[in-house]
């Protein structure tokens, strides 16, 4: 029998249902495991998507798109097989998503993480055969720290600028990322502000009932803002901008996986960088996999090499595949994820 | 430890001069002496000689990290640190070490000199394993030798100045020379000042802006004394209290890197400062700045590069006459002493002035400056002071362009440190006949965008690959400008440039326009020689 999925140029393609997972391109129909914009491409005639990520989708693909919202878990019949959506950890509403057919079970997990998250439905390990995984930060020198500790990091440095009146500028992913520090902040500690990017987001996932700390937009705040007490949520691309001028005296942070590496901080000649992903570290990865019960992996984007040769050498049958997901990204297009050209 | 770790994190987290200097005076405040003491050692570079073998140590690390050694090398490939890789794949840590920072040195890393392979082993693994991560990261980088963390000795004389109340120049002289990172040393290196220093304490230097615009805004030819700029070493050679004492602009003290200019000391009258520039010296012209590397390399000087690379001082102005501080009298009037008490046939070569009528005249003899191996002319008004540090007016370079040449990139491969699994690194070549020939290295001159640009052009083009060495398909084309130019039997080209580096991404140029080997050839200097040097 064909293989249920097979890698063409508009992405994975599973002919059985004639649909696509996470197109690169505008097709027929489309499964999207999370709204992040590397798997959300905008332009196909319609979309399935769990329900929780539904609006985040609808902003990212247009108001006028064919939407279908799936609860966690629902199965539908597409084709000759069926499929369901099962969370995935990653942001609010991102799914797995399984495919089965004459009893054989794939499933393509999108981007993910074991951790849980105040901001979404945690990962749900789904028996396959195989398993379509990321590998983003698929090399054992990624080992997240417990999220606390972070946490701690977080509001010590915000502590510290306040005491030497300085604004603390923290950049982190606008979906996604940026909400998830904030259900992790207190806002007794001090203001806290945000760049229109994240406020966007920040008013979905309130309005899909996410707690979240009080925000303030930048721009709502009237002239003459002391900033030296607040902490303000930007995207990474922000930095260096114009934008930041109105801060004053001010410490920048960056909130994301890729901080584990000291030379990745250097580089963006930020102050201080906290570690915390929404990808799997690579304890995380091989712990997925080996939940997943599969016996055939396919690796996407990220560290392929080396996560296929580790899992080979496990006497598993895992396979690079090229896809065009970019993994944790700052927005700028500056971290090399991939370990291939 | 625990201080040591923090230290190195603090310093780590800023590239603000000030808040380092912040963190370095609380960390020499809190710490014992001797801890002080082996802080400072490293952190000016100096360091125990290197026990060992990172060959040994990754092996080690890798067994105490339960992972393969291919994948070792993903992960080292990834970080582009090598300390730092250990630090992040090491089992994560159990416990923190209260111990001072010259217990692990003295107690647990200076006996491993005498160990066998079995005995170090142990040794690391167990010190790992009583360590926290940052404490681990501190203490490899320490093990490695590969401690930098963006101090200067600089900002340490100056956290030092701060701790103890002294002048920075007498700091500074007191971490000159041979001594022992021992609490001794730092009890008498923060004790009163008891004016050892001054006797060797340098004046600051006059350093000059580019000239740029019209050189005919500068007025009349007639103001100006002209002389050749070379390019060595910048120091002052100061004779006081019949001891002679070489510091370079980097406020090192050379005296004993050049005993060709001690000997010149007793030369000359008693107070006396110079100012110049370093030379290798041969047969009246410069040699090649690379020759220069070679020397001051070295912390023993053998007779056999003592005569290879002989030194000289090319004097450019006097500072200091018969004790008495001149920096404020007339150019002329110094440059009349400096001529004066410059002992004759010595190597002290008093810098010569060109003469010209006009500006045109002297634009026209700037075009022999590669062929005199300088870099250009110094401008200098006559009648003007010695000032201090980087001003405009008295004093301007007016350099020749350096060459530039069309090549086009093979190679590329990550950069370290902040740069690293980035391709930053590249190699380009120039045809030789349809055939590329690697011709230069260069790292340098793009911007943070245009880097992420060949980078991606990297990933997406290579055609093989040799370690961590990517051969891409050849086709961007940079400028590539340099200073100087040499035959080279080292190099595949057969041509060794100075200061390669990147002006300029011809997005407009074809692989196929880049320039040949032929072309390059022709910029080198007639005969066997070198070309002009920076």
């Amino acid at each position: 029998m064909d293989p249920l999925l097979q890698v063409t140029d508009n992405g994975l393609y599973c002919a059985h249902g004639d649909f696509y997972v996470d197109p690169w391109l505008p097709v027929d129909r489309a499964m999207i495991t999370h709204a992040h914009a590397d798997h959300a491409c905008p332009g196909s005639r319609a979309y399935l998507a769990a329900r929780p990520g539904a609006a985040l989708l609808r902003g990212r693909v247009g108001g006028e798109a064919a939407i279908q919202a799936l609860d966690y878990g629902e199965p539908i019949s597409l084709g000759s097989v069926q499929v369901s959506l099962h969370p995935a950890g990653h942001i609010l509403g991102s799914a797995q998503v399984r495919i089965e057919s004459g009893g054989e079970v794939w499933v393509v997990s999108g981007d993910y993480k074991l951790e849980p998250d105040p901001t979404c439905a945690a990962f749900e390990p789904v028996a396959c055969d195989t398993f379509v995984t990321e590998s983003t930060f698929g090399l054992p020198i990624y080992r997240w720290p417990p999220e606390a500790d972070v946490f701690a990091e977080i509001r010590n440095w915000w502590a510290g600028n306040r005491h030497a009146d300085k604004a603390s500028v923290l950049f982190a992913y606008s979906l996604g990322k940026a909400q998830r520090v904030l259900a992790g902040l207190d806002p007794a500690d001090g203001p806290i502000y945000t760049h229109g990017a994240v406020e966007k987001f920040c008013k979905l996932y309130r309005e899909a009932g996410i707690a979240l700390a009080p925000t303030t937009h930048v721009s709502a705040a009237p002239a003459g803002t002391d900033w030296s007490r607040a902490l303000i949520l930007a995207p990474p691309s922000a930095n260096g901008t114009p934008w930041m001028r109105r801060f004053g005296p001010l410490s920048t942070g960056f909130v994301s996986g890729w901080m584990r590496i000291r030379g990745a901080r250097r580089r963006r000649s930020l102050d201080r960088g906290f570690v915390l992903s929404d990808h799997a570290d690579w304890l995380g990865l091989m712990t997925a996999i080996r939940e997943s019960g599969a016996s055939r992996i396919w690796v996407t984007h990220g560290y392929r090499a080396p996560v296929v040769e580790w899992l080979k050498r496990q006497g598993l049958d895992a396979q690079a595949i090229e896809t065009r997901f970019e993994g944790e990204q700052d927005e700028t297009g500056a971290e090399p994820a991939e370990g291939e050209p | 430890m625990k201080a040591f770790a923090e230290l190195y994190v603090a310093l780590d987290e800023t590239t603000k001069t000030n808040e380092k200097v912040e963190a370095l005076t609380r960390y020499f405040s809190r710490v014992p002496p001797a801890d002080a003491a082996w802080a400072a050692t490293f952190l000016i570079g100096r360091r125990p000689k290197r026990l060992l073998e990172s060959r040994k140590l990754s092996q080690w690390a890798i067994e105490e990290s339960g992972i393969p050694e291919w994948l070792f090398g993903e992960c080292y490939h990834a970080v582009g640190d090598f300390a730092e890789t250990i630090a992040l794949l090491l089992p994560p840590a159990r416990s923190s070490s209260d111990l001072p920072l010259h217990y692990w040195i003295e107690e647990r890393l200076l006996p491993l000199r005498d160990a066998d392979d079995e005995a170090r082993r142990a040794s690391l693994v167990a010190a790992w394993r009583e360590m926290d991560e940052r404490q681990r990261f501190a203490w490899n980088k320490i093990i490695t030798g590969e401690f930098r963390v963006g101090v200067s000795q600089s900002l340490v004389v100056r956290a030092v100045a701060a701790v103890s109340g002294l002048d920075g120049a007498v700091v500074s002289h007191r971490l000159m020379g041979d001594w022992q990172p021992t609490a001794a040393f730092w009890m008498q290196l923060v004790a009163t000042d008891a004016g050892d220093a001054d006797v060797s304490r340098p004046y600051p230097f006059f350093l000059a802006y580019p000239a740029e615009g019209a050189i005919e805004e500068l007025g009349d030819v007639g103001e100006w004394q002209v002389e050749w700029k070379w390019d060595g070493i910048r120091a002052q050679l100061i004779r006081r209290s019949g001891r002679t004492f070489v510091w370079s602009r980097g406020e090192e003290l050379m005296t004993d890197r050049f005993p060709e200019l001690k000997a010149l000391g007793p030369q000359l009258p008693e107070g006396t400062v110079v100012d110049g520039e370093v030379l290798p010296w041969k047969n009246g012209e410069p040699l090649p700045f690379a020759q220069m590397q070679r020397r001051i390399g070295r912390k023993v000087l053998g007779p056999r590069i003592l005569s290879e690379v002989p030194v000289v001082m090319v004097a450019y102005d006097l500072l200091e006459l018969h004790g008495e501080d001149i920096r404020e009298r007339p150019l002329e009037f110094r440059r009349a002493h400096l001529e004066e008490i410059a002992p004759p046939d010595s190597a002290l070569i008093v810098s010569s002035v060109v003469r010209a009528e006009t500006w045109v005249d002297l634009t026209a003899r700037r075009e022999e400056a590669r062929a005199r191996k300088v870099e250009g002319f110094m401008l200098k008004r006559l009648g003007s002071p010695y000032r201090v540090g980087r001003r405009r007016g008295d004093w301007w370079k007016w350099k020749i362009q350096p060459y530039s040449v069309d090549a086009v990139l093979i190679y590329a491969q990550p950069g370290n440190g902040r740069r690293a699994s980035l391709f930053t690194d590249y190699t380009f070549g120039v045809w030789d006949g349809d055939k590329l020939v690697p011709f230069a290295k260069a790292y340098s001159g793009l911007t943070d965008d245009e880097i992420r640009q060949v980078d991606a052009f990297v990933r997406g083009n290579t055609i093989e690959k040799f370690g961590p060495v990517r051969a891409v398909k050849p086709e961007l084309v940079f400028e590539l400008a340099f200073e100087g130019i040499q035959r080279s039997p080292r190099h595949r080209s057969g041509i060794a440039v100075r200061f390669p580096r990147m002006a300029r991404w011809r997005t407009d140029k074809k692989a196929e326009a880049a320039d040949t080997i032929e072309t390059i050839r022709a910029l080198l200097p007639p005969g066997g020689g070198s070309g002009a040097i920076g």
